[in-house]
């Protein structure tokens, strides 16, 4: 089976976010003054074969906690969805 | 005979000969490590220099630590053996867990390249026990991540274990309690941000780097190291 990964990495919590932070500041100037919370992350996209979706997410989740995410700083979330197999 | 420190080259490391050249100033001697290679090649010490180490591609020093000069480091590192990240360098060691926390992007989102006042705030680590403590020395920075960053509990060990190897005088990126430099447990791996290479020599503005690497210098020369007992070559 195969499905496509949808990898967001954003930063922890309480880490200080300097990307969203100079976005949050920017907004104001377009008119957007009810703007809070912004935070820049990283969309990685990809698809990987594996027998059933929990092996698939069980796969990712590793390679997030080695590579693709630095759990000092940075949390992730992952979206899987099953490729049709045509 | 003196000490040879090993360079490690990284595909985008762009320090390696300003420190060969500063390590061969000082009286030492040193060779480049491709990162391919797993062999240290009998090296007392450990300079992972400067640079874009892969680009920095997804994180600084992120695909760097999986190199395989970087299985050696680690060995090398748990044996005592003396291990400097410059730069980029530091950015790699923390990445491979070698060094505790992360450098993110500077607080202000730009590219910082000057010259800086640290002080020296521990002397009993491989890069500083030949400064006085307490010493200011004017280094250049040049990076986009020296932002320090670690949670609560790591602090407040670095603190108290006395692992903040240097501060900035005046924080130029946001860095966590204005930490320019730390060190591991042991106190034989450290990594900075400043470029201590870069200022060895009057022609290029400050030597006060020198005395940083002279400690890296001595530290490699020093046979009582536990290394050796741990079969590593010392000063051959």
């Amino acid at each position: 089976m195969r499905f496509e990964a949808r990898v967001d990495v954003t930063h922890l919590p309480g880490i200080l976010d300097p990307q969203g932070a100079t976005v949050e500041r920017s907004l104001p100037a377009l008119g957007y003054d009810n703007v809070s919370e912004v935070r820049v992350g990283k969309s990685i996209r990809l698809v990987v074969e594996a027998s059933d979706e929990a092996a698939a997410r069980a796969q990712v989740d590793e390679m997030c906690r080695r590579l693709l995410a630095n759990p000092v700083i940075e949390a992730y979330e992952i979206d899987l969805a099953e490729l049709s197999s045509t | 005979m003196s000490a040879r420190v090993g360079v490690v080259l990284f595909p985008g490391t762009n320090c390696e000969h300003d420190v060969v050249w500063a390590i061969e100033h000082l009286g030492g001697s040193a060779e480049l490590l491709w990162h391919g290679e797993r062999e240290l090649r009998g090296v007392d010490a450990v300079v992972v220099p400067g640079g874009f180490a892969h680009g920095d591609y997804l994180r600084t020093g992120a695909i760097a630590r999986f190199s395989p000069v970087m299985e050696s480091v680690a060995t090398f590192a748990s044996a005592g053996g003396p291990v400097v990240g410059i730069c980029n360098g530091f950015q790699v060691l923390t990445e491979a867990g070698l060094l505790p926390g992360a450098l993110q992007k500077n607080a202000g989102l730009k590219f910082l390249c000057e010259t800086v006042e640290c002080r020296v705030e521990t002397t009993t680590t491989v890069l500083t026990n030949q400064a006085d403590p307490g010493a200011v020395l004017r280094l250049p920075i040049n990076h986009f991540e020296g932002n320090y960053v670690c949670d609560a509990t790591t602090l407040e060990r670095l603190r108290g274990d006395d692992r903040i190897v240097a501060r900035y005088v005046r924080n130029p990126n946001g860095s966590l309690d204005s930490i320019a430099g730390v060190c591991n447990e042991a106190r034989n791996v450290v990594g900075i941000m400043p470029h201590p290479e870069r200022a060895s020599d009057a022609l290029v503005g400050s030597t006060d780097g020198a005395v940083l690497l002279r400690s890296l210098l001595a530290a490699a020369s020093d046979t009582t190291s536990p290394r050796t007992a741990l079969g590593h070559k010392v000063g051959v």
